[in-house]
């Protein structure tokens, strides 16, 4: 059997285990379990394929079963000198990450996961297999479902397969400390990686070339550190990046804001925003359209 | 063409709101009856709204009367977007052309979706932004057309598309509600529709007031012209670049014969008696900037590379990139029309399909000239005609299925960058299922479930569910 015809197989029996009746959830590395609400006790449990199906460096695209961890992800592609910025738990799965759509701490640089999505295959309501976007790096034929699967917990069908834009992993990584004024920074560096800062200190990351690098920490009072410090894991507040001070400045626990991007790691509960009435009814409407005996990840809610 | 009579009734409601803004003159509906593509349609109306609330009321008049309607920004799209078929109202949104607010602490700006790309940028210059998307029509075509067909340009290579560059949009849905799909937050709750709507052609609604990122100008940027004896080593010289861990801000490629248009327009110094050139830009901080160019010569030098030209200054820059941007238009010097695919192969495969480019183009009597965004693999295979020969037309579509046919047997897709539009969307069922379509219809049918919204574009008749006017050729397009 081919490589392809292997692929296409281990796609179809997975078809097969999401089914077309019962209700169903899909398992990844139970990292993000909790986003959304559990699933309906005693639905029937079903993982996706795992492993890297293509990896083509000078495409710099990876195609991968959904189920394959990100240690095994970064492992392929670092023997190429590439990477996907996922910066999540190495247990994590690559349709765990897109299903929940939440983008690692270097979002300042490498943008939301969804902009490194280039194709999915997923199993709708029905077991069928649908396929959108394309996998060459630029594509706009036709409408851009994985836009849609991308932070849909899997509401609108099972991510079985997906392909993704790779990037160079940089020559040089460094990250710095220091009491300084985390929005002063952002005016100052060039394409920093990421700044976060909990309201006394920031810590930034830099990429680059090693001179580049080492010159844009020059004017600063830094002193280098190994990596990020712990992130507060309870809640996670979206805002505008501009009203990150204020916000932080009114937090009652530990929090860490990720500067110019407007996210607020914190160890306070956070309750989701509600969302406006038009874009909430036409969310519901999807949902009724794309899943309409509600049978995917019943339980889960990404409206609230 | 004769355009179909415009309903009075439809007519005396619209003008109730817009006045003389709403036309129905033999000039407007011939301006408004073409884009950039060879296609033509038949307007009933065209009407020019300042405002959201106006864009509303002709939605909501367009839904009384069951007419469809057609949002439409320059007009320069190329796969037929903006084509009106159905006898549609066209909402011409030229005079919504204002920069509402240009908010720095949030590095992003509000705009109407007639702001043209370049004069946002040209605005955001001394402040030190720009907006990414650059394609090569930048100087008239506008935002609101950049969102409707996700554009591209040379820079994208780096910077994305426009999906990674618009955070949120003001919509006049087809039912006439207003709504604002994303936010200025990180994550907006629920499910993504500002990533759905943008490239949706103008099928899920109209867009009123744009909210697009804005990108830090880099301080360094180096522009290097290298040429090549022989097409393969410039392609092969693409694709060694990327594999050495460099993503060059862009990476763009011209054949000979584009090269000897070019060069006998904008006297760029473009060599012309290369075989190709390679258009090689690196921006960045000096160190990395630096490092690239060491690369690409590097690189180049191992397949081959003829001379190596690095930019003295902005002016040599612009000038290089004027060659570049203009070299659809130059193609009037060999032939008066042309026709122009975009459909992206993996970078591997450039040389195959070019040499089949070449090949095809000679077996219908036709001239191919290649100027293209080669670091992405999107091929901009250009068929010059001339329109007064007889028959040529169809030899013009026969190469062009061709060319989209060998594309995909290499594993590449439709469209990098223009649309689908009418043009390509019989072409769709190549690349996809007829369940993967019927799932792409169940979106656009929740945004619009009576299909007014620039009715039979993007998705085939068949794949449409709510189709009512469903035929294989739509009826009122011409070519």
């Amino acid at each position: 059997m081919t490589q392809p015809e292997a692929m296409q197989q281990e796609v179809d029996q997975f078809a097969k285990d999401v089914g077309a009746s019962d209700p169903v959830t899909v398992i990844g590395g139970k990292t993000h379990w909790q986003v959304g609400g559990l699933p309906e006790p005693e639905t029937r449990e079903v993982r996706a394929p795992a492993g890297i199906w293509a990896h083509e460096p000078e495409e710099m695209t990876v195609r991968c079963g959904a189920g394959t961890t990100l240690g095994q992800l970064s492992e392929e592609l670092a023997r190429h000198g590439q990477m996907v910025p996922f910066d999540m738990d190495v247990n994590a799965t690559v349709g765990g990450v897109l299903a929940v759509g939440r983008s690692g701490f270097r979002r300042l640089r490498y943008g939301h996961v969804r902009d490194l999505v280039l194709q999915i295959r997923h199993i709708d309501h029905r077991g069928k297999i649908v396929s959108s976007g394309g996998p060459t790096v630029k594509n706009v034929s036709g409408y851009d479902l994985c836009r849609l699967l991308v932070g849909s917990l899997g509401k609108f069908g099972c991510i079985a397969e997906v392909t993704l834009r790779c990037l160079p992993i940089p020559e040089t990584t460094r990250w710095f400390t220091g009491s300084l004024d985390p929005f002063e920074l952002h005016e100052k560096l060039y394409r920093p990686s990421s700044i976060l800062w909990n309201g006394l200190q920031v810590w930034v990351c830099l990429e680059g070339v090693a001179s580049d690098v080492a010159a844009q920490a020059a004017p600063f009072n830094f002193e280098e550190v190994t990596g990020p410090p712990p992130f507060p894991n309870v809640g996670r507040l979206s805002v505008e990046p501009k009203d990150l001070e204020r916000h932080v400045a009114s937090s009652k626990s530990a929090c860490l804001a990720e500067i110019g991007v407007g996210i607020i790691h914190t160890n306070e509960v956070v309750h989701p925003p509600s969302i406006p009435d038009v874009n909430l009814s036409l969310m519901r409407d999807l949902e009724e359209r794309l899943d309409p005996k509600g049978r995917l990840n019943p339980g889960r809610q990404v409206l609230n | 063409m004769v355009h179909k009579s415009a309903d009075q009734n439809l007519l005396g409601e619209l003008r109730s709101v817009l006045g003389d803004r709403a036309r129905d003159g033999d000039f407007e509906l011939g301006l408004y009856s073409k884009d950039g593509s060879v296609l033509e349609g038949n307007p009933m109306i065209v009407c020019l709204p300042v405002n959201t609330e106006e864009v509303q009321q002709i939605v909501r008049i367009c839904r009384k009367h069951d007419r469809p309607f057609l949002a439409r920004g320059s007009g320069t799209g190329l796969a037929g977007g903006a084509v009106p078929v159905g006898d549609p109202v066209v909402i011409a949104t030229a005079k919504m052309n204002k920069i509402l607010e240009v908010d720095l602490q949030n590095r992003i700006a509000w705009v109407e979706p007639g702001v043209l790309n370049l004069d946002l940028s040209r605005e955001l210059s001394p402040l030190g932004f720009h907006f990414a998307p650059d394609p090569s029509s930048q100087q008239v075509c506008s935002i609101g057309g950049n969102v409707a067909n996700n554009s591209g340009g040379p820079h994208c290579l780096a910077y994305g598309v426009t999906s990674a560059h618009v955070v949120a949009i003001e919509v006049v849905l087809p039912d006439g509600r207003i709504a604002v799909l994303g936010d200025l937050t990180a994550e907006t709750p629920g499910y993504d529709l500002r990533g759905i709507f943008v490239g949706s052609e103008g099928t899920m609604g109209v867009a009123t007031k744009i909210a697009v990122r804005l990108t830090a100008n880099p301080p360094e940027i180096r522009t290097l012209l290298l040429d090549f004896a022989d097409v393969r080593d410039g392609a092969a010289t693409v694709s060694a670049i990327i594999a050495a861990g460099l993503i060059p801000a862009a990476l763009e490629m011209m054949d000979q014969r584009a090269i000897e248009i070019v060069e006998a327009f904008v006297n760029a110094g473009y060599p012309t008696e290369a075989d190709a050139v390679l258009l090689v830009e690196l921006d960045g901080l000096p160190g990395g900037v630096e490092h690239g160019v060491e690369v690409v010569r590097a690189v180049a030098a191992r397949h081959h590379v003829g001379s190596v030209r690095v930019a003295a200054d902005d002016a040599e820059r612009d000038l290089l990139w004027k060659g570049r941007k203009n070299a659809f238009g130059a193609v009037a010097r060999i032939k008066p029309d042309y026709y122009l695919h975009d459909t992206v192969v993996p970078r591997g495969k450039l040389v195959e399909v070019l040499e089949k480019v070449y090949r095809i183009a000679d077996a219908h009597d036709l001239i191919a000239v290649n100027v293209f965004h080669a670091g992405d693999g999107n091929l901009h295979p250009i068929l010059a005609y001339d329109s007064k020969e007889k028959g040529v037309l169809e030899r013009v579509h026969a190469a062009g299925r061709a060319i989209i046919t060998a594309s995909i047997e290499a594993g590449g897709v439709l469209s990098g960058e223009h649309g689908i539009g009418l043009e390509k969307r019989d072409y769709m069922g190549m690349l996809f299922s007829a369940h993967d379509m019927a799932t792409q219809d169940l979106v656009r049918e929740a945004f619009d479930p009576d299909g007014l919204a620039n009715p039979l574009k993007v998705l085939p008749s068949g794949s449409r569910c709510s189709d009512s006017f469903g035929q294989h050729v739509p009826d009122g397009a011409w070519v």
